[in-house]
């Protein structure tokens, strides 16, 4: 399995971090699976809810240290 | 019939849920768009503070979407935003706040976004009520942002349009007009009672709006800004650093930024390598940002005052250490500053 697309929000506070998703998820196919790495708490709410929304599938999240991982699967 | 569409802004707060959740009860498809100004109350000075905290550091206009069941884009408008608070047409409100602007721009960028790329959306919605804000929702301002917008009747104002003449969407039978309501008034109690209709319990209600610029304080933040540096600009981090910390100004050459706790040195901390740092050493304290180009002199003095708001404040000598953006680095073993010494005009 290939490694996910990589999202580097560290430092952005929300919703900038939910916006570069969006770009993102614009840009790559369904079924690519994308991992956000953020350092505002907010996200593991954010992105989440984000993915209800719109149908997107959140298959993984990881706090480490200040660092908040979530991956997901473009559907 | 053809299903109509409808973008509705949604701002997190009470009155945009609501004219939303009156459109979707009659069977139109609704769409939700929130803007990212860089001003936006939403979460952001609860993430950078207050991280242990138990209440969810929600996005409310997320969480607004989610509990209403429809999607939500949420656009990033900070860079176009710059002029509607630099030069807003219809003047400020209280404060820096350009209220009718802003909405102008918002329902013009809504109607841009919905008709762009065959989207097919037939009318724009807003949470609006007239009298309910002294500058943006005054009854004369309604037709004013109908017209600047260049929506004209295809905005619906869903909470107060029995106020209003009939829009396009009502004239045309795409909503029906004996189902939108007649509020006017800063009262709250109407809106209060049709959440509890809708059964909508948990709703976000901030004080001031959901836009720090109609902030007494914050506004003041930012007016000592374009003051120290004469000139009226700003870049995102500019406006997002004015949230964090407390702001002290001991002389037109420099700020102080101090962290007030865990989180905010935590954010001040991303800075480093972009503004000079003052560190405690001998005590626990916040982290400082200093913006602007300080003396010698000025760093001896900008120690005293931080010193101040760390655990050393009663002690004889506290030692912290400046470090500047190329890495240069300056021990400093200062008197902490007694309360009386530091004036309140410093406080910005």
């Amino acid at each position: 399995m290939s490694n996910p697309h990589q999202l580097d929000t560290r430092g952005l506070l929300c919703p900038i971090p939910v916006i570069r998703a969006q770009e993102v998820v614009s840009r790559l196919p369904k079924g690519t699976r994308v991992e956000i790495i953020a350092t505002d708490p907010g996200i593991i709410y954010d992105i989440p809810a984000w993915c209800r929304i719109h149908g997107h599938q959140v298959l993984h999240t990881a706090t480490q240290d200040d660092e908040y991982h979530i991956e997901f699967q473009i559907c | 019939m053809t299903r109509r569409k409808a973008l509705a802004l949604i701002s997190g707060g009470l009155d945009s849920m609501l004219a939303a959740r009156v459109v979707l009860e009659q069977g139109v498809e609704v769409h939700g768009l929130n803007f990212f100004t860089g001003f936006c109350v939403e979460g952001h000075t609860s993430a950078i503070r207050k991280r242990h905290m138990v209440k969810p550091k929600r996005n409310n206009a997320l969480w607004t979407a989610e509990t209403l069941g429809i999607p939500l884009h949420i656009i990033d408008v900070s860079e176009e935003y710059k002029d509607i608070v630099l030069n807003p047409k219809h003047g400020y409100g209280q404060h820096l706040n350009p209220c009718l602007d802003c909405k102008i721009f918002m329902v013009n960028k809504a109607s841009a976004w919905g008709y762009a790329e065959s989207k097919g959306f037939d009318f724009v919605i807003t949470g609006e009520v007239i009298g309910q804000r002294p500058k943006s929702q005054r009854r004369e301002a309604m037709p004013v942002i109908a017209r600047e917008s260049g929506v004209g009747d295809r905005l619906l104002r869903p909470l107060c349009a029995l106020n209003l003449e009939p829009s396009l969407p009502e004239r045309e039978g795409w909503v029906d007009r004996a189902r939108l309501y007649g509020f006017h008034g800063r009262d709250r109690k109407p809106q209060i009672e049709l959440a509890k209709h809708f059964g909508i319990e948990d709703y976000s209600q901030p004080a001031g709006g959901c836009c720090f610029l109609t902030d007494k304080q914050y506004s003041a933040k930012l007016a000592d800004l374009w003051r120290s540096r004469g000139r009226r600009d700003y870049e995102l981090d500019d406006i997002m650093l004015l949230k964090v910390g407390r702001h002290l100004r001991p002389n037109s050459r420099y700020k102080l930024i101090i962290g007030r706790e865990q989180g905010e040195n935590q954010y001040l901390e991303g800075y480093k390598g972009r503004f000079t740092l003052l560190r405690m050493e001998s005590h626990e304290g916040p982290l400082t940002l200093i913006d602007g180009h300080p003396t010698l002199q000025d760093l001896e003095l900008a120690g005293r005052v931080v010193a101040r708001y760390s655990q050393g404040r009663e002690a004889a000598w506290v030692r912290l250490r400046a470090i500047w953006p190329d890495g240069r680095e300056k021990p400093l073993t200062v008197q902490p500053l007694t309360p009386t010494e530091i004036p309140d005009a410093w406080h910005v």
